[in-house]
C-alpha cells in the first residue's frame, strides 16, 4: 500500500503559473485526474513521476521525495503522454529489457505476465514500429508495469485506443485498484473517467477544482446541458424528431451538422440511436464537445 | 554488458545515422593510400591529411555523431524516459552510454588513423595517431555526451565548437588552443611518434591533464544533469 502525497505545490514557468498550491493525497484504488487540455493535469503527473521539481511545495511517495530520487521507481510506474518507444525493439525485447533494468529476479517470467494482462503475447514478436498507437500504449502499460510498481500514473491512457481495447484496459486499471495498487490517470474526457474510477481530482487553470467521489461532483454539474455535435444524412428530420425527446433542451443547425444539447447525458445517447433507427436516418458522427466539458470545468472554477 | 548499453548500442546502429559513420574512415584511408600508390612523399600529403583530415574533421565529426546519438537522440525523441523510469543511479546510466560512445568512436576513428598513419610514416606514426584518438574520443565523448543534456540541438553547437573554436580561433588565437581538445589529441600524437608531419603546440602535461579534467568534468556535470532531468509537459 503506497500514497502519493502533494503539500502545497506550485509549478511556475517564468511568469506562466502551471500549478497553483495543489494538495492532494492518492490512496490505493484508481482515481482519475480530470481537467480540459492545459489545466496543468500532465505538469502534476511529471512532479508526482519525479520529473520536475515543484517550484514550491512538497510531492511525496510513502513519504520519500520524487525528484532526483530514482530510487521511488521501484515502487512507481510511469505512462507518459508521448509515445515514444525504442521502434528497433520488439514488444517482448521491450518489457523484457525492462524488467532487467528493474533487476528482477526472473525478467522473462515477469515480462511474459505483463504482456498477457494486456493482451500483447500475440505481437510480442514484432517490431515496435510496426504497432498501431493502440498497440504502443498497451506495450507500454506492460513495460511500466512489469515490475507490478505499488504506484502507477498513466497519462491519457486511452487516447488512440479502439473501444474495445479500451474496456480491456479500464478493466485492467480496475482490477490493479481492487488488488490495493494507487493508480492515477489523466483524462480530459469526462465519460472516460466515470467509468473507470469513482474518485477523481479535478483541475482547472493550475487549480484543484473539486476532489473526491465522481457521483457526488457530477450532481453539482446538472444543471449546465451536455452539447454534442451530430452528423447525420439528414440532420434536419433527425432535428424534429430529437426536440421532441426529453432529455433534449435544444437543437442547432449549421453547416458543420447540428448541435445538440442535452440535459441528461445517459437518457439522450441510449435515446439517440433509438430515434435514427425509427426515423431511417443514418449517423455519420456523434461527438460529446469538448467546449461543454471546459465549460462545466470552469463553473466548477466559479464555484 | 549492461542492459542500458545494450539497448544504447542497438539504437545507435538501428538508426540510418550509423551510415553517416562510414564515409569519412574510407575517405581517409582511400587519400592515403591514393597518395602512397603514386608515390607521393609523405611530407607533401602527410600533414593535410593525417592533421587537416583525420585530427581536425574525422575524429571530432565522428564522436559528435556517435557522442549526440547515445544521448541526444532519446532525448529528442522522448524514448529516454523508459531508460530513466528505472531505479537506476544516474552515475551508471551515463557511465554506459559514455563507453558505448568512446567504445563505438574509438574503433571507427583509431583504425583509419591508424592506416593512414602507418602508409605515412610506418607503424609507430600509426599507433601514436591510434592512442592519441583513443584519448580524444573519451574527451569529446563526454562533452558531446553533456551538450546533449544542455541544448535540444547539440549537433548544431558541437558543429559550432569543432568548426568555429577548434577549426578557426584555434588556427589564429593561439590562446584557445588550451581549450581545444584537438590540439590536445595532435600532442599526444606528436610526442608518442616524433616526425615533421606533427607539429604539437601545446605541451604534453597541458594535453594529458585537460583531456583528464574534460573527460571526467563533463561526465560529472552530465551525471548531476540527469539527475535533474525535466519533461515539460506538452499540453500545459
Amino acid at each position: 500500500m503506497s500514497t502519493v502525497d502533494l503539500n502545497n505545490v506550485s509549478r511556475w514557468y517564468g511568469n506562466v503559473v502551471a500549478v497553483n498550491d495543489v494538495s492532494m493525497t492518492l490512496g490505493p484504488g484508481v482515481t482519475g485526474l480530470l481537467g480540459p487540455n492545459g489545466a496543468g493535469k500532465t505538469t502534476v503527473l511529471h512532479m508526482m513521476a519525479g520529473f520536475l521539481s515543484p517550484s514550491k511545495g512538497k510531492v511525496l511517495l510513502d513519504g520519500a521525495a520524487t525528484w532526483r530520487n530514482p530510487a521511488v521507481y521501484s515502487r512507481l510506474g510511469l505512462v507518459n503522454e508521448r509515445e515514444a518507444v525504442h521502434g528497433f525493439l520488439t514488444g517482448y525485447e521491450f518489457v523484457h529489457l525492462s524488467a532487467k533494468m528493474h533487476k528482477l529476479p526472473d525478467p522473462a517470467a515477469a515480462a511474459r505476465r505483463a504482456l498477457e494482462r494486456v493482451e500483447m503475447t500475440d505481437a510480442q514478436d514484432r517490431r515496435l514500429e510496426t504497432y498501431s498507437k493502440g498497440m504502443r500504449q498497451r506495450i507500454r502499460v506492460a513495460a511500466a508495469m512489469v515490475h507490478d510498481p505499488q504506484v502507477l500514473l498513466l497519462d491519457e491512457p486511452f487516447n488512440g485506443m479502439d473501444p474495445r481495447q479500451r474496456m480491456h484496459m479500464m478493466s485492467l486499471l480496475h482490477a490493479l485498484g481492487d488488488r490495493g495498487h494507487t493508480i492515477l490517470f489523466s483524462s480530459h474526457i469526462l465519460e472516460e473517467v466515470e467509468q473507470v474510477s469513482g474518485t477523481v481530482q479535478v483541475i482547472v487553470a493550475g487549480r484543484l477544482a473539486a476532489s473526491g467521489d465522481y457521483r457526488e461532483i457530477r450532481r453539482l454539474m446538472t444543471n449546465r446541458p451536455h452539447v454534442f455535435a451530430v452528423q447525420s444524412s439528414d440532420d434536419r428530420r433527425l432535428a424534429v424528431a430529437l426536440i421532441g425527446e426529453e432529455s433534449v433542451s435544444g437543437v442547432e443547425i449549421d453547416a458543420a451538422g447540428m448541435t445538440v444539447r442535452a440535459s441528461d447525458y445517459g437518457s439522450f445517447t441510449r435515446a439517440l440511436p433509438r430515434i435514427a433507427l425509427k426515423e431511417g436516418i443514418r449517423l455519420r458522427k456523434l461527438l460529446p464537445s469538448d467546449e461543454s466539458l471546459e465549460s462545466v470545468f470552469s463553473y466548477l472554477l466559479e464555484a | 554488458m549492461s542492459t542500458v548499453a545494450y539497448i544504447t548500442t542497438r539504437g545507435l546502429f538501428g538508426r540510418r545515422r550509423a551510415l553517416l559513420l562510414l564515409p569519412l574512415p574510407l575517405l581517409l584511408v582511400g587519400l592515403a593510400l591514393l597518395c602512397r600508390a603514386y608515390d607521393v612523399p609523405p611530407s607533401d600529403w602527410g600533414t593535410p591529411v593525417l592533421v587537416g583530415l583525420g585530427l581536425a574533421v574525422l575524429l571530432p565529426v565522428i564522436t559528435l555523431i556517435v557522442g549526440t546519438g547515445v544521448l541526444g537522440s532519446e532525448v529528442d525523441d522522448g524514448t529516454i524516459v523508459h531508460i530513466l523510469t528505472k531505479p537506476l543511479p544516474r552515475r551508471d546510466i551515463i557511465l554506459a552510454k559514455l563507453g558505448v560512445a568512446v567504445l563505438v568512436s574509438t574503433v571507427t576513428t583509431a583504425v583509419p588513423l591508424f592506416i593512414a598513419g602507418w602508409l605515412a610514416s610506418g607503424w609507430k606514426l600509426g599507433a601514436g595517431l591510434a592512442v592519441a584518438a583513443a584519448v580524444g574520443t573519451c574527451a569529446y565523448s563526454a562533452f558531446f555526451l553533456l551538450l546533449s543534456l544542455l541544448t535540444r540541438r547539440p549537433v548544431l553547437l558541437g558543429l559550432v565548437y569543432i568548426l568555429i573554436w577548434e577549426g578557426l580561433l584555434g588556427r589564429f588565437v593561439t590562446g584557445t588552443r588550451v581549450l581545444s581538445i584537438d590540439q590536445y589529441v595532435l600532442t599526444i600524437a606528436d610526442k608518442i611518434a616524433p616526425t615533421d608531419l606533427l607539429t604539437g603546440n601545446v605541451s604534453l602535461p597541458v594535453a594529458v591533464i585537460m583531456s583528464v579534467i574534460v573527460t571526467v568534468g563533463c561526465t560529472i556535470a552530465a551525471i548531476d544533469r540527469l539527475r535533474s532531468f525535466s519533461m515539460a509537459g506538452e499540453t500545459s
